[in-house]
């Protein structure tokens, strides 16, 4: 229920121990390739698999993201600026889909809270997001789902 | 120096049947070294598994001659300049190491086999092929070691960190500096000095680690990694892709993309 890599594809060039959130991509002191180092702590944010230039980074999924025996498989295209994905369903479906890469370079364009304004009782309360709704490049009010349209049943 | 051949001045102390012997040792070496990592690291189930799964999930069948052109393709592109460390410092300093070290041992065996008996004549091109490769494997093997290696990179260890990985990457450095060392000191003709014997010893102990050490360190891996690559090119020919989506074609408002950085973030 984590990642792991197929050792003939990794190069061992580092990109998945630099790019870890957790910390538990590291480098094989056997063999220099990457290694997960502690399974249990891994998220499956697919931060190490996006990251991979060799694709040799997989991920063994928990069920609630698609069934057992699946396979989701990643591939990165920075020139393009797209992450493609596919999901391999164990019945044999397959799922393609195309999204923007939205990875900013390293140590840039970081929001200085600090400087902004205070926000106000009012702000504060409300259920938006800081920034919201300019930050998402949306002009006016928020896209919302009217509560009629829900489907009946217990919602948690 | 660079023209001269040392297996052949080496040739009138030691006879060339002994040297060419030690080569016959070291070739066994690899050679058993290598089927015995086979057997116990079960790299060709491996392969074969993931060759019969992926002809399971190929989308068109590959011709015998679209085959031999992908793998050729293969050959020259991607395993000859070790196209997947893309482009960089890495692949620069592995393809120094990778033809240096290949010029080296093909000059060495040449050498040796052919022109190391007494009175032979060596062509200049073998012992200047033979500095040449040893130079290279230098400058390619102590670049990587002191300032690529992924541990002082990405990993921020210090160079001077030893791991049982390093096993290949340093005795392969050895066996190139101590046999310029050696060749060198043995072209200043120093009247039975110590200097070249010593250096001789070495070469011969580092030579007999680098291929007695097969299975314990990442030699084979020179063997892997171009059946790794042809099996990654085959695998998007015929569509299976290792169950990798196809290339993106991406929409105008995804922008120009962006550019990788170096994994040195720690």
């Amino acid at each position: 229920m984590s990642t792991f890599v197929y050792m003939t594809r990794c190069d061992g060039c580092g990109h998945c121990v630099d790019i870890c959130p957790s910390d538990i991509m590291h480098i094989d002191e056997n063999i220099r390739r990457a290694k997960n180092i502690e399974p249990n702590f891994c998220w499956e944010c697919y931060s190490c698999v996006k990251a991979c230039p060799n694709h040799a980074i997989d991920v063994r999924g928990y069920a609630d993201f698609a069934p057992m025996g699946h396979s989701v498989r990643v591939r990165r295209e920075e020139e393009k600026g797209t992450i493609s994905w596919k999901i391999k369903f164990r019945n044999g479906t397959t799922k393609d889909f195309v999204s923007p890469i939205t990875t900013k370079p390293w140590g840039k364009f970081i929001p200085k809270l600090a400087e902004g304004d205070k926000p106000n009782q009012g702000e504060i309360n409300s259920q938006r997001l800081y920034t919201e709704p300019q930050g998402l490049n949306i002009d006016g009010e928020l896209p919302s789902v009217p509560k009629d349209s829900f489907k009946k049943g217990v919602y948690y | 120096m660079m023209t001269v051949n040392p297996y052949a001045t080496l040739a009138e102390s030691i006879p060339s049947a002994v040297i060419q012997g030690f080569v016959l040792v070291m070739l066994a070496l690899i050679f058993f070294g290598t089927v015995i990592q086979m057997i116990h690291h079960k790299n060709i189930t491996y392969f074969f598994n993931n060759a019969k799964k992926a002809k399971l999930s190929a989308e068109r069948e590959l011709s015998t001659g679209h085959k031999a052109a992908i793998i050729a393709k293969t050959v020259v592109h991607d395993i000859a300049t070790t196209a997947e460390l893309g482009i960089g410092k890495r692949r620069v300093a592995h393809v120094l190491g990778m033809w240096g070290t290949i010029l080296f041992w093909v000059a060495s065996v040449v050498m040796i086999f052919c022109y190391s008996s007494v009175g032979a004549v060596t062509p200049d091109i073998w012992p200047m092929m033979w500095h040449v490769g040893a130079i290279m494997t230098c400058i390619g093997g102590y670049w990587f070691w002191l300032f690529l290696r992924v541990d002082v990179l990405a990993e921020a260890h210090p160079w001077y960190r030893i791991i049982k990985a390093d096993l290949f990457v340093l005795t392969l450095l050895a066996c190139a500096t101590f046999g310029l060392a050696w060749s060198y000191t043995q072209s200043l003709n120093l009247e039975n000095r110590w200097d070249d014997k010593v250096y001789l010893v070495l070469y011969i102990l580092s030579n007999i680690a680098l291929f007695g050490g097969v299975y314990w360190s990442k030699f084979a891996h020179m063997f892997y990694k171009p059946g790794a690559a042809i099996q990654k090119n085959l695998a998007e020919a015929d569509g299976s892709r290792d169950n990798l989506p196809p290339l993106a074609e991406a929409p105008k408002q995804f922008g120009l993309g962006i550019k990788r950085e170096q994994p040195k973030h720690y």
